[in-house]
Formats: C-alpha cells, structure tokens, sequence
C-alpha cells in the first residue's frame, strides 16, 4: 500500500528557515518568504528609482503605477486626509500581494493562507482604525454605532448589531484572504497527487487520464493569479475603508 | 487505491473537508513556530514600512512631482509661446492693414490731386479759349460798327444820286436822312 498519496496540507506546515541560525532564532519558512516579498519590494524601488528619469523605464513605469494606485485608492476611499495611511496601506498592500504572488510559485512557502498571519494583519488594521476613530472623534466616536436617522426604538435592537459587524470585521477580513489562499493551494496539490494517483492506479491508462487534472490545474494557475491580486486589492481597499470610516464616522 | 482515489476525489471537490479535518498546520497553535512566525513579520514589516514610507515612497513622490512641474513649466512655456505668436501674428495682421490702408490712401490722394491738376489746368486752358472768344468777338462788332458807319454815308449819297435822276432835283437832305434812318432801323443794322 506503500504509493504516493496526496498531502494536500503539508505544504502549510511550518519548519524553521534560513539554516542552524533561522532555527535558533525560531525563524520559520514562512519568514522566508515574507523576507523574500519584503526584499522584492525594496530592490523594484531601488532598481526603479535608479534612473528617476522624466520619462520612466519599465521598472520605474511599474513602480510608479504601483505608487499612484495604492495613492488614489487612499484619497479616493479616505479623502484627502487619506494621504497619512498611504505609506501603511501601500506596506501592507505590497506585502500581501508580494506574499500571494510568490506563494503561486511551487516550493514557495504562502504565508497569506496562515491564519495566524492574516488575523494579525487584520487585526492590527482594525485596532489601528479604531485608534484613528478614537484619536480623531474621541469619545464621539461611539456614536458611530448608533446610526442616524433611525427612530429611537430600533436603537436596542442596531446599535448590538452595529457593534457586531464592527467587531467581525478582522474576522471577515482575516478569513476573506486566508481562506481564498488555503483553498486555491489545496485545490493545487490535491489536482496534482491525483495525477500520481491516477498514474500508480491505472497504469499507462491513468498516465494519460491525468491529462485532466493537468489540464484543471493550468486553468487554476490563471484563477490563482487573479485571486492573488485580487485578495492583496481586497485587504487594501478594505483598510482604506475601515480608516475612512474612522476619519469620517460615516 | 481506488477507495483511496475515490476520497481524494471527495476531497478535491471540497477542499473545505480538507480543512476539517483538524490535522491543518495553520490551526496547529501548539507548534512555536506558528507563533514565532508573527513575530518575525513585525520585525519585517517594521523594517519594510520605515524603508518605504521614509525613502521609497517619497523618493517616488518627488519624481512624480518634478515630472509634474516639468509638464507645467512645458505647458506653460508652449502657452507663452502661443501668446508671443499670436501677438505676432497680429502686429503682423495690423502692420499689413496699416500699409494697405497707407497705400489706398496714397493712391486716392494722387488720383485727386492729379483730378485737380487736369481741372486747373483745364480752367486756365477756358479761360484763355474764353478770353480770346471775348477779343474776337469783340474785333469783329468792332469791324462791324465800322462798316456799318461807312455805309450810312454811302446809302445817302446812293439815294440823292438816285432821286436826282429819277426826278431831276436834288432832294432835301433833311427829309432823307431820318427815311434812311427808318430804312436802317428796319432792317435791324443801324
């Protein structure tokens, strides 16, 4: 019985990288890929802004537009007032997308689809945005749970339901992009120990079978793709929204 | 093996069993590592924030900024230029309309100064044309008079000869003169 079988989950498992010194230091895999996505980053802006030319390169063309997207996504959802999030919300922007791109790559460790991960970003989006809501309004921004307009017997029955949403929203936004990760990965692996499975069962019969799975997994190369920016957009313009909603309570 | 196929077949069309089924790395919260992980990526993200927000980010900014300003001043030059142009064009425009305008006049001036000319010229030409009318006319009622007083004395003698003859005495002079005045009178010559 000794055949391959499909381990769909151990490519989440955690090890220690970087060698004795990344053990010693309790440096996993995972941080490998976050060194390698935070090192990604700095080299395109170093290799960008090596010419800082008037009419841009491919690398400083590619920055650039990187720049002025995360920027407008930040005024446009923000406001003006957007600006002082900008270099926040282009860390964690670049970052996410970094990780998932590189999580797309075989033996590359997506440290997106961690839970543990994604609710620490979450959650340090969330208790930033109410730090900014509290530092900003005060104690006025209480009042952003009781909406306006409302008759007052409804009060008891939103403000809870208010105070709820607010509370799920590191959930929602943990969970949106852990699981979108987790599941395309497993999705991936469990396509490819089919084909083994499919070539250990049947023969040269299988072999050709596991066209198939082939087939579906090239399909979910593109899909994966999408998701990673996608997922990487989504956190983004969530934060930008749950700021915006802190600066304006509304 | 089929069986075995069989479950991951199951299991590849919901991968949310996979995940159910408790042996996932990512719930491992036992493991250290999980969360030895979290801190690492503080310390990246510290360092990736304070790399971006104090030098990529504004880095990139002012190049934007400078190509920005570049294209005003460009734009601004260009419209600078559009106005010195067209500025020049219309001195040019008002240069042309100023010598045609000149030149019209010019040329109406000589045409009426070369009309008075032609009428002065004309005028003295009448004058001297009426002036010598005048003396011609004047010569001949002269020689007009002239011979009409050397023909009164002529008719006189002309009649006393006649009426000698005719009746053989010599007429009054005193009675003849006014007939031959009559005579003249009448044929409108005296």
């Amino acid at each position: 019985m000794a055949g391959p079988s499909i381990d769909a989950l151990g490519q989440f498992r955690l090890s220690t990288g970087l060698g004795p010194l990344g053990a010693a230091v309790n440096f996993t895999n995972s941080n490998e890929a976050m060194l390698a996505s935070a090192a990604i980053i700095v080299v395109l802006f170093v290799l960008g802004l090596r010419s800082r030319a008037i009419v841009p390169g491919r690398l400083q063309a590619l920055i650039e537009l990187l720049y002025e997207f995360v920027r407008n996504m930040c005024v446009d959802t923000i406001g003006e007032e957007g600006l002082r999030f900008f270099p926040l919300v282009f860390t964690l922007f670049s970052f996410i997308l970094l990780g998932n791109l590189l999580g797309l790559f075989p033996y590359f460790f997506a440290f997106t689809s961690h839970i543990a991960v994604t609710l620490s970003l979450a959650l340090f989006v969330f208790v930033f945005s109410t730090g900014v809501g509290f530092y900003t309004h005060g104690f006025r921004f209480f009042k952003f749970f009781v909406p306006e307009g409302v008759p007052v017997w409804l009060l008891p029955l939103l403000v809870p339901i208010e105070i709820i949403s607010y509370l799920s929203r590191p959930v929602s936004l943990s969970v949106r992009l852990f699981a979108n990760m987790t599941a395309g990965h497993v999705m991936w692996e469990v396509f490819a120990g089919f084909m083994l499975l499919l070539t250990a069962s049947f023969g040269i019969l299988g072999a050709f079978a596991s066209v198939v799975p082939l087939g579906l997994n090239v399909a979910l190369v593109a899909l994966e793709l999408l998701v990673a920016g996608l997922q990487a957009y989504v956190f983004a313009i969530l934060t930008c929204l749950y700021l915006h909603d802190a600066v304006h309570m509304h | 093996m089929i069986r075995r196929t069989a479950f991951a077949l199951v299991l590849s069309m919901v991968p949310a069993a996979a995940m159910a089924e408790g042996t996932m790395p990512q719930m491992d919260f036992q493991n250290p590592l999980t969360t030895a992980q979290l801190l690492w990526m503080v310390v990246i993200l510290v360092v990736l924030y304070f790399t971006l927000s104090r030098w990529g980010l504004p880095q990139i900014g002012s190049v934007l900024e400078r190509r920005e300003k570049q294209i005003a001043n460009d734009l601004a030059a260009a419209h600078t230029a559009k106005a010195e142009a067209d500025r020049a064009v219309a001195e040019l425009n008002a240069t042309m309309k100023q010598a045609r305008e000149k030149a019209q006049a010019d040329i109406a001036k000589a045409e009426a100064d070369a009309k008075a000319k032609a009428f002065a010229d004309a005028k003295v030409l009448n004058d001297k044309l009426d002036a010598q009318l005048e003396y011609s006319e004047k010569q001949i009622a002269e020689a007009r008079a002239t011979a009409l007083a050397a023909i009164k004395p002529v008719a006189a003698d002309v009649a006393t000869t006649l009426i000698t003859r005719l009746t053989g005495k010599i007429p009054d002079q005193a009675v003849l003169a006014p007939e031959i005045e009559a005579a003249f009178l009448a044929r409108k010559v005296a």
